[in-house]
């Protein structure tokens, strides 16, 4: 099949601005900024379905309807920091189809009056950003960006900004801090940014993968994207697969395709052809699913996997087979949250201590029934209080792998991964 | 939407202002929802999420816009998880449950992971006593810990920030109010967290550590015994402590403070002060205090060289002799004397400056102000009124500060300022050179020193912008300091700066007026009561027969010179200071924290102070000694504070209606704070004894006209020495205090870096500087905010550069080596 | 040499991305310049930036310590940091640390006695689908290095010796 977002898989040397430009490049950004009203760019964008992929799943076009028209300058983020264990598709976007996702941020801040946009990378992506910057200068060489877009009054700058190492900067709010130079800690909820964001200003925060989909909705229009996907979901996604999957990677699909063709058909099957045990949907924040045959048959929407008791998140889908015993595996996701708990607020700083003590003397074969118990017990006294998600992600392994695996709870040795 | 909003809490109805968060509208019905990283003062952080409650609202029927009812009554919608009562609002019919079983139980595990990282050293730990987590966790706590005990955080103990402030890194628990202190009320972010997570800790990478003139108000609204000061921690258990309400008297702010005493073996066995707490007046010092006030506040009452026995020269040695001698004698040689003197400080009370009036009366008698700042009869008349509160300053208002470093001579002033200033405040700073406030200035004026009166005249021109501002502005308020000039050049700027006041309209009402940047606590107080400066000390003492000196070091300072004819000197002191040694009479006088009285604050508001230790040896309180001597010579004067208080009120009529009873009174402040809980506003004090009283305004129709001129100015190869005025200097209230030596550090001038090149110095030099026949060593700082021409000489370190008029043209001499 | 004396171009340029009454936005690209030369961010240079952008080095410190990427403390002059969190451990990154540390010689989070090569585990880079690999951070950047072996990666560290000798 054709590719949407991955379209360099089709194209060779799509990273190009040649090459970009005869593929039918920045049509989408000339039909919006020389031709389009703002308002009329939201509204398509909001009629098109489409929702952010960096986790959340928010309608994007609701997201920019937010943004104050009573308080100036806007900005436009990009969400780069792509941190989630697990989550690869922004790089591979940014890497290899770089020319599609600057026109996206064009158009989103074209529709929301910005005249400044920041690509907030994870510090690890310091090449990229080199990349980036150069096609930046390109593209406004060429007129896409800078003053005068496409010769319009439009004015854009667009720059890159460097994390360094922290995952919770991929929450917006802690981004925003990171960006105006500060620790990466979480602000208090509402305002929200489209209300006060960068520099207390109106902001948008959006997706690397978000912002991809903009040139071809505009190129297709809103009944053609939402005639991609399920009625539940529209439109495409990629798929970070990874884990004990033969062929992980990214895999760029239709919302609705299920679990058995995802890990299957696309991945290869487990390796060994070990029986599969259990999947992670979005990455290390995600509540562990069994895998019988109802899961593997269930399409991957967020409706359908959120009944599955999970959330599709940014469908980072790692896999795991009855190799792995899953209080080795809450121990690294703990070793993970613990890590980069950014210490705000107490349930998360306290808890996710303590609880990787508990993770660590169980899958040391040192734990107790009542340690599996107690761990059951501080994850839960942790849910519904912490500041931000960050901390209620980090239960999610675990309190879902005692309740579903109890198993691999039970019996007192040494266990090792693969 | 109506602006005020009524909400249940526990089943207490209360009706407060839109805007409001719940946790401090429990507060106005007094319930207390337990907090460790809010603070009324410092906002939310939704850190700690210790506020846990549960809150309900009325279902709003989309058709008609009103609460669905349920047998009559709305129906309320509880929201499916806690929220932080720190950071909801309020909203009509909103119903908030901090009680609930849910409630309480999200309190309790919050209180549970805190724990986990707590160590359990209550009994060492100096906030023992007066710890919220403490006095939380024996209501609330687990009774046993499911948390393994090794498995605690364990971290450093005694780590110390600079030298004043320790922290213990294991009791921390990453509140951030002391880093929320010191970045938003501060407005100096010298403590940070470093690290992230469980490993988040506090740290100063600033020179000196935990660099802030405000730095001891941390320890006070740490929750916890994570932050200490130095001169406090394994002090003393805070339930040991008696507390007795005091003014500091260290600048002419007045802060409320709490004098915290216990007896004590060390001391023989004498009750004595162990630390200096704020105390709430939300119209003086909020719940702040400056380190000098904490950590100098009383320390020079304490010293081994009290004056502790009234004392006579004979054969020119002292001896001492019994105070009805000494009264005697005093009362012979003023009534002998032709026209004896009464040179008196702004560091008495009122009542004594009263009590000394009148004696001075009945002798005909000249009674001088010992100080080199002038231009205290125009804020008698002009200063701000009864009804003040620099806290109602904001959009709209303009303050004006000139001539003063306002942060090195009055902090809470700057603080409040700056306040002001956020919250909308036009400030402009008027200065020779850069100060600390002006980074929150809207207007910042430079000057040639010399031109300070004339820069306020030019501004009082119509045509001239801020004369405009001011013409505008609904309340002005002007700060004016000393910094370059002397006693003629400061009254001279007073005089520009009333003229500008009563020009645009603003004197003679609340919150407007002129404010003079005194160094002493009842400098205000002394002029009001007609005490006035003289321009040359030398020549009174040069001529007068018998002086009185109360409460002055003329002799130390510099100020004058004694020849060998010299006036019968009658000295009223606490401490042998070199006037003293001098002295033919010795009267030894009471500290003020040994005695009663009241300051009149650079605000005109009347202030009282109580007793909190027993008085050192024969000491005796100044009004008393006045009094005793006034009987010798069959004057009655009163001898108890507020009796000479009432006197006072009737014959000085900007004092009228002020007595002790309303000086003492207090209403309820905002935030409430309460020593029953202490974690909303911390260990501060509560104020029970008095908010103070204003004066009111003199009732003057015509002022005198500006005459003064300014300033010297530098002179072609000659540097003009000007004096500061620093926090932290070597006068005796200061070096008194040991834990300050390290900041008061040595004798520093500052001149510009291209002075230095073509003198040929380098930054850091040793100099040796001549002044006025005076000489001292100095390191040398260049520093580029120095205007060219100018030696800043820091005043009280060491090399005397009081003058009783005028900046002192000096030559620096030579590089020392070695 | 302050940084701005060493640096003039860039940190010009990094000041001119960001609003002018926004310069504290600048620290983080001023603190990767600052590591540029050791690895590590030095104590003056905090100092340095923190003068740069009216801040107190107090706050340039406390980002030091926040951000994982910064250093306050020299290391080996290539900082191999292998991703050992869940998809890549689920695909041999435990045992290709373990491996490499031993044939280096070194403690998970050590230094190589020739003062070379540092390695220590690191948190997912984003590379989830190419385990086992690291990535190398030395002052002038970073590179990463997919579907590696213990041989190709002693391989390439013996070419960096080379080429540092
Ligand atoms: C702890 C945490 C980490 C997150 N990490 C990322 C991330 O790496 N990338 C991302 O795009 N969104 C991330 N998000 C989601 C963002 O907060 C935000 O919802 C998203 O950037 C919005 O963009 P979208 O609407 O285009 O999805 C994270 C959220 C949380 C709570
Ligand atoms: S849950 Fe709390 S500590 Fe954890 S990352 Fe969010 S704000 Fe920080
Ligand atoms: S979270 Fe509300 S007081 Fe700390």
């Amino acid at each position: 099949m054709t590719h949407i977002l991955l379209r360099h898989r089709d194209i060779p040397d799509l990273d190009k601005l040649a090459v970009y430009e005869k593929q039918g490049g920045f049509k989408a950004l000339k039909k919006v900024v020389t031709g389009m009203r703002p308002e009329a760019v939201t509204q398509l964008v909001m009629d098109s379905g489409l929702r952010g992929r960096g986790g959340a799943g928010f309608p994007t076009g609701r997201k920019w309807m937010f943004v104050d028209k009573n308080n100036w300058p806007h900005y436009v983020v990009v969400n780069a920091d792509e941190s989630e264990p697990g989550t690869f598709k922004d790089r591979e976007i940014l890497e290899s189809n770089p020319l599609q996702f600057l026109e996206g941020v064009a158009i989103a801040a074209f529709a929301v009056e910005a005249h400044t946009a920041y690509i907030y990378l994870r510090g690890e992506f310091w090449p990229i950003a080199a990349e980036l910057d150069k096609r930046i200068a390109a593209m406004e060489k060429a007129g896409y960006l800078g003053k005068r877009v496409f010769g319009t009054d439009y004015t854009l700058k667009v720059h890159t900004h460097l994390g360094a190492g922290a995952y919770i900067c991929g929450e917006e709010t802690a981004l925003l801090e990171s960006l105006e130079g500060k620790r990466g800690q979480p602000r208090i909820r509402p305002p929200f940014p489209p209300v006060s964001g960068l520099y207390g200003k109106p902001t948008v925060v959006n997706n690397v993968e978000t912002l991809t989909n903009l040139p071809p909705i505009i190129n297709n229009g809103a009944d053609w994207y939402k005639s991609l996907g399920t009625a539940d979901t529209v439109g495409v996604k990629i798929f970070c697969l990874s884990g004990r999957v033969r062929k992980p990677g990214n895999y760029e699909l239709p919302f609705g395709i299920t679990f058995r063709e995802l890990i299957y058909e696309h991945g290869g099957g487990i390796i060994d052809g070990v029986p599969i045990k259990a999947i992670m949907a979005a990455g290390a924040s995600s509540a562990l699913i069994l895998a019988d045959d109802q899961t593997l048959d269930t399409p991957l929407d967020y409706g359908s996997v959120h009944r599955l008791g999970a959330e599709l998140g940014s469908a980072s889908v790692i896999v795991l087979d009855e190799t792995v015993r899953l209080d080795w595996l809450i121990d690294k996701t703990m070793t993970f949250f613990k890590h980069e708990s950014c210490g705000k607020c107490t349930p998360c700083r306290d808890g996710s201590f303590w609880m990787k003590h508990l993770t660590e003397r169980i899958r040391d074969g040192n734990g107790s029934a009542e340690d599996v118990k107690l761990l059951d017990s501080v994850a839960r006294q942790m849910q519904g209080k912490c500041l931000c998600a960050l901390g209620e992600f980090s239960t999610q392994a675990v309190v879902s792998s005692i309740e579903k695996f109890p198993g691999d709870f039970g019996i007192k040795r040494k266990v090792s991964a693969s | 939407m109506t602006d005020r909003v009524t909400l249940t809490i526990d089943g207490k109805q209360v009706t407060v202002p839109a805007g409001m968060l719940v946790v401090d509208a429990a507060k106005k019905v007094a319930v207390h929802i337990p907090i460790f990283c809010y603070h009324p003062k410092l906002g939310s952080a939704a850190m700690c999420r210790q506020c846990l409650v549960e809150v309900g609202r009325p279902i709003i029927d989309h058709a008609t816009g009103h609460p669905e009812l349920e047998d009559g009554f709305p129906r309320i919608q509880f929201s499916a998880k806690l929220e932080t009562a720190c950071t909801t609002l309020v909203s009509e019919g909103m119903v908030v449950l901090t009680q609930s079983e849910r409630a309480r139980k999200g309190q309790k595990e919050v209180l549970e992971f805190l724990l986990t990282s707590h160590p359990l050293d209550c009994p060492i730990c100096d906030k023992g006593g007066e710890c919220p987590l403490q006095n939380l966790t024996m209501a609330h706590g687990p009774g046993k810990s499911r948390f393994l005990f090794d498995e605690k955080h364990h971290a450093e103990k005694q780590v110390p920030l600079g030298e004043l402030i320790f922290l213990d890194r294991e009791r921390c628990i990453q509140c951030g109010r002391c880093v929320r202190f010191q970045e938003n009320v501060a407005g100096e972010p010298v403590i940070g967290f470093y690290q992230r997570g469980r490993s988040m800790d506090i740290v100063s990478f600033s020179e000196p550590g935990f660099d802030s003139v405000f730095s001891g108000n941390t320890t006070d609204i740490c929750p916890v015994g994570a932050l200490t000061t130095a001169d406090f921690r394994f002090g003393a258990r805070p339930w040991e402590l008696m507390a007795a309400a005091s003014i500091c008297s260290q600048c002419a702010v007045g802060c409320n403070t709490t004098l915290n005493t216990r007896r004590e073996a060390r001391s023989d066995g004498q009750i004595v002060v162990k630390r200096v707490m704020p105390r709430q007046n939300e119209q003086v010092n909020e719940l702040w205090i400056c380190d000098k006030g904490r950590f100098a506040g009383y320390h020079y009452t304490e010293r081994d060289d009290r004056l502790l026995k009234p004392q006579v020269r004979r054969d020119d040695k002292f001896r001492s002799v019994s105070w009805d001698a000494a009264f005697l004698q005093a009362a012979e040689k003023l009534q002998d004397a032709e026209k004896p003197v009464f040179l008196v400080s702004g560091r008495l009370s009122n009542e004594d400056l009263f009590n000394l009036l009148q004696l001075a009366d009945g002798l005909g008698a000249e009674t001088l102000l010992y100080t080199n700042m002038g231009g205290g009869d125009l804020t008698g008349m002009v200063g701000l009124t009864s009804g003040s509160n620099l806290a109602d300053l904001g959009l709209g208002d303009v303050i004006l500060v000139v001539a003063s470093d306002l942060q090195e001579e009055a902090p809470l002033w700057w603080l409040r300022i700056k306040q002001a200033a956020e919250r909308g405040a036009m400030l402009i700073v008027v200065n020779p050179r850069e100060t600390k406030l002006e980074k929150h200035a809207d207007y910042v004026v430079r000057y040639a020193y010399g031109d300070e009166i004339k820069t306020i005249q030019d501004m009082n021109k119509a045509t001239h912008k801020i004369h405009k501002v001011f013409a505008k502005a609904a309340n002005a308020v002007i700060f004016y300091g000393s910094e370059g000039l002397g006693l003629e050049g400061s009254s001279g700027l007073a005089g520009a700066c009333t003229s500008l006041l009563v020009d645009t309209g603003h004197y003679a009402r609340p919150n407007n007026g002129l404010v003079g940047v005194w160094q002493r606590a009842n400098d205000q107080g002394a002029w009001e009561l007609g005490f006035r400066p003289v321009k040359d000390l030398q020549v009174i003492f040069d001529k007068s027969e018998v002086v009185y000196i109360v409460g002055a070091d003329p002799v130390g300072d510099g100020a004058v010179r004694l020849k060998k004819r010299k006036p019968f000197m009658i000295v009223q002191e606490l401490l042998s200071t070199d006037t003293v040694g001098h002295a033919d009479l010795v009267l030894p006088a009471r500290a003020f924290t040994e005695r009663e009285g009241t300051y009149t604050s650079g605000e005109r508001r009347v202030q009282r102070f109580y007793q909190a230790v027993p008085p050192r040896g024969e000491s005796r309180p100044d009004y008393e000694i006045v009094a005793e001597i006034a009987a010798r010579l069959d004057t009655a004067l009163e001898r108890e504070p507020g009796l000479v208080m009432d006197q006072l009120a009737e014959h000085i009529p900007a004092f009228g209606g002020i007595s002790y009873l309303k000086v003492s009174e207090v209403v309820e402040q905002w935030p409430v704070i309460n020593r029953s809980e202490l974690f909303y506003g911390g260990a501060v004090y509560e104020n029970t004894q008095g908010l103070g009283m204003q004066l009111r305004p003199a009732p003057v129709t015509s002022f005198p006209v500006s005459k003064g001129k300014g300033g010297l100015r530098p002179k072609e190869g000659l540097l003009l020495a000007v004096p500061v005025n620093k926090l932290y200097d070597q006068g005796l209230t200061v070096l008194s205090a040991p834990l300050l030596r390290e900041r008061i550090g040595e004798l520093k001038v500052c001149m510009n870096p291209d002075e230095a090149d073509r003198l040929g110095f380098e930054n850091g030099a040793r100099l040796r500087i001549g002044l006025n026949g005076n000489n001292a060593k100095a390191l040398l700082v260049v520093d580029p905010t120095v205007p060219s021409g100018i030696l800043l000489v820091p005043r009280s370190m060491g090399l005397p550069i009081f003058e009783a008029g005028m900046p002192v043209l000096s030559k620096v001499r030579k590089k020392v080596t070695g | 040499m302050t940084l701005i004396e060493k640096y003039p171009q860039e940190v010009k340029q990094i000041l001119a991305r960001y609003p002018q009454d926004q310069k504290r936005s600048a620290v983080m690209p001023l603190l990767y310049l600052a590591q540029r030369e050791n690895g590590f961010v030095h104590r003056r240079d905090m100092k340095d930036i923190g003068a740069m952008l009216d801040i107190t080095e107090t706050d340039v410190a406390s980002l030091v310590g926040f951000y994982s990427l910064y250093h306050d403390e020299p290391a080996g002059r290539l900082r191999i940091q292998v991703c050992t969190d869940l998809s890549c451990a689920l695909r041999g990154a435990d045992d290709f640390l373990a491996a490499l540390c031993e044939s280096l010689g070194v403690e998970p989070g050590g230094t190589t006695p020739d003062g070379l090569v540092t390695v220590e585990p690191v948190m997912c880079l984003a590379a989830c689908d190419k385990a086992p690999l690291f990535q190398v951070q030395t002052g002038a950047g970073l590179e990463y290095h997919e579907r590696m072996t213990i041989e190709k990666t002693l391989e390439w560290i013996e070419s960096r010796k080379e080429a540092a000798s």
